[in-house]
């Protein structure tokens, strides 16, 4: 219920238009990446996705931002599922990839943004290396590119108020790691996967 | 604004529906006959545009009917869209957040309080004075000078097209013509029909007849042909329709010609800044149509001249 209206009220909010590039939705286990230039991101990509496949789909956000105050407790927790990473004590003890495989189990899906922090939406940052680790343990996964255009400026690094610009959602084709495929090399192509599908 | 629904009101709405209703038939008898690809698409994208066409007439007629603030909000809401899609398409910078807000939150819905409220003095002043000098500054607080000139004219440009003008629309229900209190509602319905009436009448002779481009850089689908045809029908409606204006025969005919003109001149502008931003169409909203400001590019130019005509010449 909560979720539906929060689906909704994102799309409101973002008019954002969804294209589905070489790509259909699909309720198998996948990873979504996108570039992150917003705190709306993972929400718009949860809300573009069909409502089935939302149900198993946990985004992966920051413990530090998600766990202040109850009500953005209880929007990570009942309402995202999320997934939350503390990204100032990863130690081998608290390793955020071992995380995302137990969240994942047997059904769930993901949403990562492998730039780790929100760019300004000029340019795609460097990917950090879990989601090559994610596709080398878990290869039967699908790696999902996401380009998300525009929400930048709906809500911009630094504002806490939203302008209510149309934005732009673009899944790609699903690809996974190679064998033998060097860990610099399948970053840098799934950056490129996800840069061309600026349009 | 207390708005009476008399007979003139109801032979209106009965003669738009008829109308669709003709061109739904239309619809249906050039799908069964057409054979080649393209003009299966030319009819394809014909229908969706009728079908929306259904929808934005009933939106008007319920928000007309309903009197009193349903006209309002209905522009208000329709500029509230259409500025969001042209803002979409202009490279604004961080530097503009704050005023961007400020744009869709404060300034938008205050023009249009002030129009529910019938207070002319402000409403014709609040955005082209206030708004214009207040904005610049925002954006100069934000400390961003790069491209800031075009930047601020930009959304000034787009604050005055799709608010400012828009608004002028529902303002004609506030006008004080002697010997026709009450009945304004009819005045709107005549504007609105006529506007949208030329454009549908430029595109279908254009689609006949339509050979002379007028400026093809700009829009290919924009020709003399399509242009005479459709304002000179729209013109000859426009002035048939005397009955449910305050206006004779020959001053319909001439607030007529002046708001298709008007219209045609809006379409033109708004397809110059499209090509310029490399788009086809505003936005997706509407099937068939494109986005909101895809439909209402001639409302924006035609509303305030005819609000000012109309004021200049039938109110004391």
């Amino acid at each position: 219920m909560t979720a539906a209206l929060l689906a909704g009220l994102s799309r409101l909010i973002t008019g954002a238009s969804v294209r589905w590039v070489n790509c259909r939705p699909d309720a198998r286990q996948r990873v979504y990446f996108a570039n992150h230039t917003s705190h709306l991101d993972f929400t718009v990509i949860w809300a573009a996705l069909p409502p089935a496949i939302r149900a198993v789909t946990r985004p992966i956000a920051a413990k530090e931002y998600w766990e202040k105050g109850k009500l953005r407790r209880y929007l990570a927790m009942k309402v995202f599922n999320a997934v939350l990473i503390d990204r100032t004590t990863v130690s081998r003890h608290n390793n955020p990839i071992d995380l995302m495989m137990t969240a994942m189990g047997e059904r769930h899906s993901l949403i990562l943004f492998p730039e780790g922090t929100r760019g300004t939406g000029d340019e795609i940052g460097p990917f950090k290396s879990g989601l090559y680790h994610l596709g080398k343990k878990k290869p039967e996964v699908e790696l999902v590119p996401v380009y998300i255009d525009n929400l930048n400026r709906v809500l911009p690094k630094g504002e806490f108020l939203p302008v209510p610009l149309l934005s732009s959602i673009s899944f790609g084709p699903p690809f996974q790691v190679l064998e033998n495929e060097p860990k610099d090399v399948f970053l840098e192509r799934a950056r490129e996967a996800v840069r061309s599908l600026r349009r | 604004m207390n708005l009476v629904v008399d007979q003139e009101t109801l032979w209106l709405v009965g003669g738009v529906a008829a109308l669709l209703v003709v061109a739904t038939g239309i619809g249906v008898i050039l799908t069964r006959i057409v054979k080649t690809e393209g003009a299966r698409a030319v009819v394809e994208n014909l229908n969706a545009r009728i079908q929306a066409w259904w929808v934005m007439v009933a939106f008007f007629v319920v928000a007309l009917l309903s009197g009193g603030l349903g006209p309002v909000l209905l522009f208000g809401l329709t500029s509230f869209l259409a500025l969001r899609e042209f803002i979409t398409l202009t490279p604004t910078r961080r530097g503009d957040h704050r005023s961007l807000f400020w744009v869709f939150f404060v300034i938008t819905p205050l023009q249009y309080v002030l129009v529910g409220m019938e207070w002319y003095g402000l409403f014709s002043i609040m955005i082209p004075v206030y708004a214009f000098l207040l904005i610049p500054t925002r954006s100069a607080i934000g400390g961003d000078y790069e491209g800031f000139l075009g930047r601020t004219a930009m959304i000034q440009w787009g604050l005055m097209v799709c608010v400012y003008c828009v608004s002028h629309a529902p303002a004609l229900l506030s006008l004080k013509i002697p010997g026709y209190e009450g009945q304004n509602a009819k005045l709107l319905f005549f504007f609105v029909l006529v506007v949208q009436l030329s454009d549908v009448l430029q595109y279908v002779w254009g689609k006949l007849l339509g050979k002379t481009k007028i400026a093809p850089t700009i829009s290919p689908n924009k020709t003399w042909e399509g242009f005479i045809g459709g304002v000179g029908c729209a013109t000859l409606i426009g002035a048939s329709l005397w009955w449910a204006t305050p206006f004779n025969f020959w001053q319909a005919a001439g607030m007529s010609l002046a708001i298709t003109l008007m219209g045609f001149f809006g379409g033109l502008t708004m397809s110059a800044i499209k090509r310029d931003r490399g788009v086809k169409d505003y936005g997706t909203l509407i099937e068939g149509h494109g986005g909101i400001l895809d439909r209402i590019d001639s409302i924006c130019f035609a509303a305030p001249v005819f609000f000012h005509l109309t004021r200049y010449f039938f109110t004391p």
